[in-house]
């Protein structure tokens, strides 16, 4: 009876099999396209890229027509609205509040990513990494008030510092990388195979030990990776510096300064009541097209960094 | 190993299963296990484990899969409690020290206690890096000492010769029996006493496993041994003792060829002989 029991069975699954096979010819058909319908998905996104790299050369060409390129790249003074194009203070506003991010967001965001990967229990991590994922979700808008309501006061109780401020915005953006890097090189350092871990705990290595000498190496280019996306964010953020930082461009590394960031002169051009067509309404693709480069800069450097210290397993 | 050596080749103790031998030979034991039970969770994997493993010889563990073995030999040198929910019961007494007790430190027993993984996992660094790790971690910082453990180590595991003029290259570019025994390698570079081993040769294929065993003969003059295998032929062939482990329960524990040969329990019988697992 089994055996009869099985036949029927089979029976059953070559007829379904027959049955599906018509339906299977359109799915043949459908196979073909398929492909060309994610090559169109693929070349609609990389037609965008070109299409605005495009609109930011030419507008800044226009720009560079009228304002010496050289005196754009080392102009120290940035007041559009008397005519004076140099870019430097923007520069070095947006590296200011780069590397206060960075000096805030790197160490503790690696820490939380060592603990999570390495320290944490199931339930902790299971807990902790989605709030960090929440922290990643919240609107800039809403860091840049908590950095001009909550963190320049909290600062003014220690030290001289203006309303409008690099410090509190830079560590406020720093904040808000945090969990970028946190759970980007998390996962970096959890895939990085258990049996590595093993090897060095059977010879007598401490967890520690065989976080900075194993897990870490081996996920080296991930971490790396998910430093320098960080860094880019912090680059092109806009908001909090918007709001936190200022709107004076300043030739300065004082934290403690109001400035005005690449981002943020965009802003103030594009909301301002700038005529269409002026000089200034060009500035705002050429200072587009510098942090277009920046951001570009850092993305070869990611590259290069990740496949020469690359430890693969 | 700073004891003198006892004859290792084929000794015929009177005593069975090493166990209460006050008498006779001053047989020395580098584990002395009693009672260990092992719990995963609420799921026990080991059940009342006794077994003193002799000093400088091969031990052979087999049994079906599923009984324990890699189970018991983790719990040696304590990495199976990587598995939060490990709980263990009974006494390991490693050299007359309890393994379990808060001043004997993981880390102390691991670095007397090395151990070769299934799977050659060496890590993603120089064939000279992997085998220098441990002494590195142990504090050996110069070169000239570490080039000479380096190299003490990869003689040691018989693979110099084929690695010796690429030890800057990544040890992923062997094949996978030199990976096992730059694993092996990695593992004598900090002179442990005791080698685990669990299916060393599982993942290789006959010529690197014939080399591996060999290496393990060679080994034993100045290791103790303990080897998990699923080949019976290979226990046979290159262990002293043997223990037969059936879902969890350590069924006997005495010399290989007795074992083999005239096994004192029918479960023994019926799984060398092939009628199960
Ligand atoms: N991490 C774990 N969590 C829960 N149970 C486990 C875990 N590891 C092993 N076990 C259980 O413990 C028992 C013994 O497993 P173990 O791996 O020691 O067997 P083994 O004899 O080495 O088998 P094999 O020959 O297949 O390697 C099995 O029933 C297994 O399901
Ligand atoms: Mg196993």
């Amino acid at each position: 009876m089994g055996k009869a029991l099985g036949k029927e069975k089979q029976m059953d699954v070559q007829k379904l099999i027959q049955e599906k096979k018509q339906k299977r010819n359109v799915t043949k058909q459908f196979e073909k396209v398929i492909p060309f319908l994610l090559l169109l998905c693929a070349v609609i996104s990389v037609l965008t890229t070109i299409g605005i790299v495009f609109t930011l050369l030419r507008e800044s060409f226009t720009f560079f027509s009228e304002v010496n390129i050289l005196n754009f790249l080392t102009g120290t003074d940035w007041s559009p609205w008397t005519g004076h194009f140099g870019v430097l203070p923007l520069i070095t506003g947006t590296l200011l509040i780069t590397v206060i991010a960075v000096i805030v967001a790197v160490p503790l965001g690696l820490m939380s990513a060592i603990y999570l990967s390495e320290y944490a229990s199931d339930r902790v991590r299971k807990i902790i990494k989605p709030t960090l994922e929440v922290l990643a979700g919240i609107p800039t808008v809403v860091y840049g008030f908590f950095a001009l309501t909550f963190m320049t006061p909290l600062f003014q109780n220690f030290m001289e510092l203006s309303i409008f401020n690099a410090l509190s915005a830079g560590v406020v953006v720093g904040i808000m990388i945090i969990p970028m890097i946190a759970s980007l090189s998390e996962d970096a350092m959890s895939s990085v195979p258990n049996s590595l871990r093993e090897g060095a705990l059977a010879m007598g290595a401490t967890r520690f030990e065989v976080t900075m000498k194993v897990v870490l190496p081996a996920a080296f280019s991930g971490i790396v990776a998910s430093i320098v996306l960080a860094i880019s964010r912090a680059i092109g953020e806009t908001m909090i510096v918007t709001i936190a930082a200022g709107a004076s461009p300043a030739l300065t590394f004082d934290p403690t300064r109001s400035i005005q960031t690449l981002t943020a002169f965009i802003v103030q051009g594009a909301t301002g009541d700038t005529t269409f067509g002026s000089t200034i309404y060009y500035s705002i693709y050429a200072v587009g097209m510098t942090l277009f480069v920046f951001t570009l800069l850092m993305n070869l450097l990611s590259q290069w960094i990740s496949r020469r210290f690359r430890e693969e397993y | 190993m700073t004891i003198t050596t006892q004859e290792n080749v084929n000794i015929k103790p009177d005593t069975k299963g090493g166990q209460n031998n006050k008498e006779g030979k001053k047989a020395k034991h580098v584990f002395e296990v009693s009672d260990l039970n092992l719990w995963y969770g609420s799921k026990q994997a080991l059940y009342e484990v006794n077994m003193k493993v002799p000093e400088n010889q091969v031990t052979a563990i087999i049994g079906p899969s599923g009984c324990g073995k890699s189970t018991y030999l983790k719990t040696l040198n304590r990495m199976v409690e990587m598995v939060p929910s490990v709980k263990t019961s009974g006494s390991i007494k490693y050299k007359g020290k309890e393994i379990f007790s808060e001043s004997f430190g993981v880390e102390d027993l691991r670095t007397k206690v090395g151990m070769v993984f299934q799977k050659p996992n060496p890590f993603p660094k120089s064939i000279y890096d992997n085998v220098a790790y441990g002494p590195r971690i142990h504090g050996i910082k110069k070169k000239a000492q570490l080039d000479q453990i380096v190299e003490k180590s990869l003689r040691g595991a018989a693979i110099w010769d084929e690695v010796k003029d690429r030890l800057n290259e990544k040890a992923f570019g062997l094949s996978g029996g030199q990976q096992q025994r730059i694993c092996i390698a990695r593992a004598l570079a900090i002179e442990p006493d005791v080698i685990l081993m669990d299916e060393p040769t599982s993942a290789l294929d006959p010529i690197s496993t014939a080399k591996v065993e060999e290496l393990v003969q060679e080994l034993k003059k100045e290791y103790s041994i303990i080897i998990v295998t699923h080949n019976m032929q290979q226990a046979a062939r290159i262990s002293d003792k043997t223990a037969f482990f059936l879902n969890g329960d350590m069924i006997e524990f005495t010399d290989t060829d007795e074992l083999f040969s005239n096994p004192s329990d029918k479960r023994t019988e019926d799984y060398i002989t092939g009628r199960f697992g």
